[in-house]
């Protein structure tokens, strides 16, 4: 589902005298179905570095990062846009959503940009938002007024409202509680078991334990190390 | 899929000067694309030429129109264009002003395109301009005050109902949240953004503050003195610039 | 007459006229510039229709004037003796024996033929510049027939008045092409703008001679569900006790009793003439 062959990134400073920072390279891997990948490596090795790439959210310099057979390297906008609606779905460290949205709406939002019928979309995000102790009189106000442990778990009910067949998690249960993180890691499982492919980075070496089958040390791909 | 518009190789210049030069790109149904820039970057020159209200000096600009499939609407005849900007088309100006009528009714502002094209049922204008009213969170017992007595945000709200009213494929927008309070400037996009996901809208957005494309654009088209020097997904462009002017546009951003 | 060329103008500049009013009546309701002179008299007094008139009239004429219905005041006698002076020619009062009438703001009562012309005076040609002030911009409009506008100023009538107040000057659409002001003229005569006789409008200020020629489909504009209407005051005339014509409301003292009398003066004074009488005939004749 999701396979990097040989990709590496650089940042080029044009406003620092052009100063070129590689920060990976020869990074290759692949995750299948059903799948649950961990990234790890010390903070600074680049697992979020690479997750950017594999959303297209950072450009590769090279090589392929292919996401539900499309190359998202050297994709149309459009095309990614579309993986991103359809296929892959992205949980990150920090909610970002246009002030004055309700949170059920936010939630909903990625069902709702596929067509999906408003009540069943509505529904759905009622119950992830009520699985992951939301209380229901915040689901009318917009999150950004919320803390962050609330707003962490609108960003994860809004990354499993639709059934991604590829899942990128950063994080995901960081600032959690003990209960809301058994919700996330069963809300992990459960997507395994309908067969989505998932990278994660879990600082939680007992969460990444229970839901991960792989783990890959992004310190390989540092610049030289591949050599 | 076919392009809702093409663009290829948009050049204007004032006499020496250069407008915009060299610019092309597709825009599908349903994208929404944003254009930044400094001030004098012809981003506004290029979306004027885009829209019909400066003729390109080179270049095409085909819309793929209901009728007859893919124009191009620099050598179309000018009735037909301004029949499109009518119908298929709209331009919300960053001033209201520029885009109302002031001295006319806030329901006779959002009727005119609809007596543009024809519509002669007075219960049945009022009925829209009432609907369109609530859609853009104007009280309806506004219709019949003008624009004048509104306040900027509802007079940029006014402009949008205005310009939406015919059910348009393809908006462009100019700077539309330029000079509007910050809170203002948030209900604004949030409207615009649940318009153009529920209306299946295009839209052109010429802009320079980050923060509007970020929330609004799917597309990113980064200019400077008259060309693009870069252009991308929203994201990738505000997150991994390539292009030196970008960076510098970029982290110039002061962080809230 | 040794003093002046007939009817004022030289012959060059009726010549112009003459082709600015034919080239109208060949484009009904189309505005077509021309070289407007300075006239004897201030911008605002006729100086349009007295340029029309004169490039219109032959020494076998036969001239009327109205003002606002009527041929007795000061614009209406001092354009008739304008003419009486520079062209010599007859004059009358009474709209059946004229072949030319100029006239503000008004059609007369009675229907007009064939071989008479009528000629008004109009201050601002333009029906669409209240809400559109650029030239060039209304002048685009016309040509490509984008007409919506005109109706926001009637939707503007309904949503503050409940109806379409506009009493005067209605847009009308001329020939199923161009959107045209009949002059200020009550919108009880725009029924009337489909008639018999040549109508020619000259505005001097403006610059613009436009016409409707005879038998031409005249429409005023409206909504669907609020139709036109030419209304008039619900009375009948004081003097004459006619029902169908223009009324003036005339405030009679200080405590505020007032008489309805014909706007036409000619028409009233016609009909009184016949033996028709008023609710204050009596009064007035003593």
């Amino acid at each position: 589902m999701i396979e990097l062959i040989d990709v590496s990134k650089s940042f080029t400073l044009h406003n620092q005298g052009g100063a070129v920072i590689p920060v990976m390279a020869g990074a290759s891997l692949q995750v299948g179905a059903g799948e649950c990948m961990a990234l790890t490596g010390a903070s600074g090795a680049g697992k979020s570095t690479l997750m950017r790439v594999i959303y297209g959210n950072y450009l590769a310099a090279s090589g392929q990062v292919r996401v539900g057979g499309l190359d998202v390297a050297r994709a149309q906008p459009r095309e990614i846009l579309q993986l991103r609606r359809e296929t892959l779905g992205y949980v990150s460290q920090f909610l970002r959503v246009v002030p004055r949205v309700p949170t059920l709406e936010v939630v909903a939002e990625p069902l709702l940009v596929q067509g999906c019928e408003r009540q069943t979309a509505l529904d759905k995000a009622a119950g992830l938002l009520q699985r992951l102790n939301i209380p229901e009189p915040l689901w009318r106000l917009s999150p950004t007024t919320f803390s962050g442990g609330e707003q962490q778990r609108v960003n994860i009910a809004r990354g499993f409202a639709h059934d991604y067949p590829a899942l990128l998690l950063d994080e995901p249960t960081a600032s959690l509680d003990a209960r809301n993180r058994e919700t996330v890691l069963s809300l992990i499982q459960e997507a395994k078991a309908r067969g989505a492919a998932i990278i994660g980075i879990f600082h939680d070496q007992e969460a990444r334990d229970r839901v991960c089958s792989r783990v890959v040390d992004v310190t390989q791909f540092a610049p030289g190390a591949a050599a | 899929m076919t392009p809702l518009l093409q663009v290829n190789g948009i050049e204007k210049r004032y006499g020496a000067r250069i407008g915009c030069r060299d610019v092309s790109f597709d825009l599908y149904p349903g994208e929404v694309m944003g254009i930044v820039g400094e001030s004098g970057s012809g981003k506004s020159t290029l979306l004027n030429c885009l829209a019909g209200h400066l003729k390109p000096d080179a270049g095409q600009v085909i819309f793929d129109t209901r009728a007859d499939g893919p124009v191009d609407t620099v050598t179309m005849s000018e009735p037909a264009r301004r029949m499109l900007g009518r119908t298929d088309w709209a331009f919300v100006h960053q001033h209201a002003r520029d885009g109302l009528r002031m001295s006319v009714s806030a329901g006779g502002n959002i009727g005119e395109r609809l007596m543009a094209v024809g519509s002669r049922h007075y219960g049945q204008i009022r009925g829209q301009a009432l609907d369109w009213l609530g859609r853009v969170e104007i009280a309806e017992s506004r219709v019949d005050d003008r624009p004048s007595a509104f306040s900027g945000g509802m007079q940029q709200r006014l402009q949008i109902a205005r310009n939406l009213v015919t059910g348009p494929r393809l908006v462009f927008m100019d700077e539309p949240t330029g000079g509007l309070d910050v809170s203002v400037q948030a209900r604004l996009l949030d409207l615009l953004r649940g318009l153009v996901r529920e209306m299946g809208l295009s839209a052109i957005i010429v802009t320079h503050d980050l923060a509007v494309v970020r929330l609004l654009a799917d597309r990113l088209m980064v200019m400077k003195d008259g060309e693009v020097v870069e252009a991308g997904l929203t994201d990738q462009v505000l997150d991994d610039p390539q292009h030196a002017y970008t960076q510098l546009l970029v982290s110039s951003v002061l962080q809230v | 007459m040794n003093e002046y060329n007939f009817a004022y103008l030289d012959e060059q500049t009726k010549r112009m006229i003459r082709r600015a009013i034919l080239k109208g009546l060949a484009v009904p309701g189309y505005q077509v510039p021309f070289a407007s002179r300075e006239m004897p008299m201030p911008y605002g007094w006729g100086t349009g229709g007295v340029q029309v008139s004169a490039a219109t009239l032959t020494p076998d004429d036969v001239f009327k004037v109205i003002d606002q219905g009527a041929d007795d005041t000061t614009n209406a006698v001092s354009i008739r003796k304008f003419f009486e002076k520079t062209a010599g020619v007859a004059t009358t009062e009474e709209t059946e024996k004229a072949t030319i009438i100029q006239t503000r703001h008004r059609i007369p009562e009675a229907p007009l033929r064939a071989d008479q012309i009528l000629v008004y005076q109009v201050p601002i040609p333009e029906p669409l510049r209240f809400l559109e002030p650029r030239e060039t911009e209304t002048r685009k409009m016309h040509s490509l027939q984008e007409y919506g506008l005109m109706h926001v100023k009637l939707y503007e009538d309904i949503s503050q008045h409940g109806a379409i107040s506009t009493a005067y000057a209605y847009p009308v659409r001329v020939a199923d092409r161009y959107v045209m002001d009949p002059s200020p003229i009550p919108k009880f005569d725009n029924p009337k703008l489909e008639m018999d006789a040549i109508q020619l409008f000259g505005a001097g200020r403006e610059q613009r001679i436009y016409a409707v020629p005879p038998h031409t489909r005249v429409v005023s504009l409206d909504f669907e569900d609020y139709p036109f209407e030419a209304s008039k005051a619900d009375h009948a005339c004081d003097l004459c006790g006619a029902e169908d014509s223009y009324l003036d409301e005339v405030i009679t003292d200080d405590a505020g009793d007032r008489m309805f009398v014909c706007s036409d003066t000619d028409y009233c004074r016609s009909r009184r003439e016949a033996g028709h009488q008023g609710r204050l005939a009596q009064e007035d004749a003593a």
